[in-house]
C-alpha cells in the first residue's frame, strides 16, 4: 500500500499532467525517497494508483538508471564511469572503493551502510573524478577524500 | 568582450533570485516580447542565426516555424527545455541551470509566446538536484509575481511551467525519447514524421529546445538579431559556452565568442596540458563527436567549420586526450556506455555497439586480431547514418571511426603485442 504521504506527494505530480500515468517516474522517485528502492509490490501500487498496468510501470523502472528495482543499503553510492572521470583516474576510484568496502560494484555492504554502483557522466567533468551519494555531489576525488566523505555517511 | 549567457551568475557559486535577477535588468525582454506579435519574435530569433546548442545546431527560428498557429491549431501548444545534460563530458547546461535559473524562465516566457505555447516543462536530469531545487524555488518566485501561471505579465495569455526530474537515462535527451519519457513511458526515439513540431507531446505541436538554446533567447529579443550576430567571430552567431575536461591545467567552462579555436580554449582558457603531459586530440563535443587532433587546433570552434574537419561543434564541451592515456582504453569506456545507454529499441544500435564494446574490450585485453580492426569499421558503417532509429548509434560511431583513423597504430600495437601498453606501463 502506498502510504498518504506518498499518494499526497504523487498526487501533486500527476496534477501537472494531461494524463495520469504520466506521473510514472515522479511516483517511482517518490516512493524510491521513502523507501530506498522500489519493490514489485510497489510497482503494483504505483500501477492501481495511476490507473495503468504493473508491466507499463515496471518498463518505465528498469529503464532508468536511478531507480531501484532491488533493496540498496542505507547510502547509494554512485561512481561516474564516463568517459572524463575515466581519464581523470576512475579506474582507480574504483579500486579504492571496492577494497574500503570490501564489496563488488553493484553489492551491498555486510552491515547495509553502502550500495556501490557505477553510473554515466554527472555532468561535472571538469571536476573529475566524481561520484554522488544519496544524491548529493562530489568532486576531484582521491583516495584519502573519499575516506573523508564516506565517514560522513553513516 | 560580451558574456550576455553569464553575466549575472554570481561568482560565489550561489543563485541569484528573481529580485536580483529584476535588479540586473531581467524580464524587461519578457515584458517587451509581450507587446509584440508571436511571429515578430520568431523572425527575429530566425534572422539572429540562433542554432540549437544541444548539438545538431538545427536554426532555432525555423525550427519555431513548423508550429501550427491560428484559431485552428490543436491545443494544447508544448514547449519543453531539454535540461537532460548526459552528454558525457558535458557540464555547460548545469552551470545556466544552477546560476541563473530566471534566464531559462525568462527566455521559455519568450519562446512560449513565440509559438504561443500554453504549457511547458523543464524536462532535467535527475542527477541535478541542485539545479532542480533552485530552478523549483525561481518557478515559484516567477509564479508570485504573475510572471507564470494565468494572464502572465497582464497579456491575457497562460503559461503553466512545471520541472520534471527525470530518472536518469542517456535516450532522455533525444528529442522524440524525450518526448516519450514526458509521457511516461520509456524513451525510446519515435519515427520522424510526424515531426513534434506538430505532433510531439500528448500528439500535440511541441517544441524540445536545448537549455542554453533558450537561454539565448532573452537577450536576442532586448538587443536585436544584428548584435546577436556580432557576438561571433565566424558566420555561426552568438556566444558558446565551451568547456574543456581532461588532463589540462585548468579544466571549466567559459563564454566566449562562437568561432573561438580550439587552441585558445586549450592554452588560454584550459592553460595547457598538465605537466609532463602532451596533446593528442579531442573530442571536439562531447562523447559523440569524431575526434580531433594537433594538426585541426586553429580550426574556429563553430557548427560550419568543425563540420569541415569532419567533426562536429556537439555541446562545444571538449575532452582532450593526452600521450599517456590508452586512446583505445578511451574508445572502449565510450562504446561500453553507448551500448548501455542504448535504449533497444532499433536492431543496429543495440546489437552493433555491444558487438563493439565486445571487440574493443577483447583489443584493449591482448586478444584482438586485425580483423577486428575491419569488423570494428563495418559496424560503424551499419550504425551510421540512415540505419537507425535516432542519432544515438551514428553519435556513438564517431568517436570509434575517427579513433580507429587518428589512432591506428594504437590499436595495431594492442594487437601486436597482445597487451595494452598503457596499462601495463603505468
Amino acid at each position: 500500500m502506498l502510504t498518504p504521504e506518498e499518494q499526497r506527494e504523487i498526487e501533486v505530480e500527476a496534477a501537472h499532467y494531461p494524463v495520469r500515468r504520466a506521473a510514472c517516474i515522479d511516483a517511482l522517485r517518490v516512493v524510491q525517497k521513502h523507501r530506498g528502492w522500489v519493490s514489485d509490490e510497489a510497482v503494483r501500487d504505483i500501477a492501481e494508483f495511476l490507473e495503468t498496468s504493473a508491466e507499463d510501470i515496471d518498463s518505465v523502472a528498469t529503464f532508468y538508471n536511478l531507480i531501484h528495482r532491488k533493496p540498496v543499503g542505507r547510502h547509494v553510492i554512485m561512481v561516474c564511469d564516463s568517459v572524463s572521470c575515466w581519464v581523470m583516474g576512475y579506474d582507480k576510484m574504483r579500486e579504492h572503493l571496492k577494497t574500503r568496502l570490501g564489496v563488488e560494484m553493484g553489492q551491498t555492504t555486510g552491515d547495509g551502510r553502502f550500495t556501490l554502483l557505477p553510473v554515466v557522466c554527472l555532468g561535472a567533468c571538469d571536476r573529475a573524478p566524481t561520484m554522488i551519494v544519496d544524491g548529493q555531489l562530489h568532486a576531484n576525488l582521491d583516495p584519502p577524500k573519499i575516506d573523508e566523505i564516506l565517514e560522513r555517511y553513516k | 568582450m560580451e558574456t550576455p549567457l553569464t553575466a549575472k551568475i554570481r561568482p560565489d557559486g550561489e543563485v541569484i533570485d528573481l529580485a536580483a535577477y529584476e535588479r540586473a535588468g531581467g524580464y524587461q525582454a519578457a515584458r517587451k516580447a509581450m507587446q509584440m506579435a508571436p511571429a515578430e519574435i520568431v523572425d527575429q530569433v530566425k534572422k539572429s542565426g540562433l542554432r540549437g546548442r544541444g548539438g545538431a545546431g538545427f536554426p532555432t527560428g525555423q525550427k519555431w516555424s513548423f508550429v501550427p498557429s491560428g484559431p485552428d491549431a490543436p491545443r494544447p501548444k508544448y514547449l519543453v527545455a531539454n535540461g537532460d545534460e548526459m552528454e558525457p563530458g558535458t557540464f555547460k547546461d548545469r552551470v545556466l541551470l544552477e546560476g541563473d535559473p530566471h534566464e531559462l524562465i525568462e527566455g521559455m516566457i519568450i519562446a512560449a509566446r513565440a509559438i504561443d505555447a500554453e504549457r511547458g516543462y523543464v524536462f532535467l536530469r535527475g542527477e541535478y538536484t541542485d539545479a532542480g531545487e533552485r530552478i523549483e524555488r525561481a518557478l515559484h518566485e516567477a509564479a508570485s509575481k504573475g510572471y507564470l501561471g494565468k494572464d502572465i505579465f497582464g497579456s491575457g495569455a497562460d503559461f503553466d511551467l512545471r520541472l520534471h526530474m527525470s530518472g536518469g537515462r542517456y535516450m532522455c535527451g533525444e528529442e522524440t525519447g524525450l518526448l516519450n519519457a514526458l509521457e511516461g513511458k520509456r524513451a525510446n526515439p519515435r519515427a520522424k514524421p510526424p515531426f513534434p513540431q506538430v505532433s510531439g507531446l500528448f500528439g500535440k505541436p511541441t517544441i524540445v529546445q536545448n537549455i542554453e538554446t533558450l537561454c539565448n533567447i532573452p537577450h536576442i529579443v532586448e538587443k536585436g538579431p544584428e548584435w546577436f550576430q556580432k557576438l561571433s567571430l565566424t558566420g555561426d552567431a552568438g556566444t558558446k559556452l565551451y568547456g574543456a575536461s581532461g588532463k589540462v591545467k585548468k579544466p571549466g567552462c567559459w563564454e566566449l565568442p562562437m568561432g573561438t579555436t580550439m587552441r585558445e580554449l586549450l592554452e588560454k582558457h584550459a592553460g595547457g596540458m598538465q605537466d609532463g603531459l602532451k596533446f593528442r586530440g579531442a573530442l571536439p563535443g562531447g562523447a559523440s563527436t569524431d575526434f580531433l587532433t594537433a594538426d585541426h587546433l586553429d580550426v574556429p570552434m563553430d557548427f560550419t567549420e568543425v563540420a569541415k574537419v569532419g567533426s562536429r561543434l556537439g555541446t562545444g564541451t571538449m575532452i582532450v586526450l593526452d600521450d599517456k592515456t590508452c586512446p583505445v582504453g578511451m574508445v572502449y569506456n565510450l562504446e561500453h556506455f553507448f551500448a548501455q545507454e542504448s535504449c533497444g529499441w532499433c536492431t543496429p544500435c543495440w546489437s552493433g555497439l555491444h558487438w563493439a564494446e565486445e571487440i574493443l574490450a577483447s583489443i584493449e585485453a591482448g586478444r584482438g586480431s586485425m580483423e577486428d580492426l575491419a569488423k570494428l569499421e563495418h559496424i560503424c558503417k551499419m550504425v551510421g547514418p540512415g540505419n537507425t532509429f535516432c542519432a544515438l548509434a551514428p553519435g556513438a560511431a564517431e568517436p570509434l571511426q575517427s579513433g580507429l583513423k587518428y589512432f591506428r597504430e594504437d590499436f595495431e600495437r594492442h594487437i601486436r603485442e597482445k597487451r595494452c601498453p598503457w596499462r601495463d606501463g603505468r
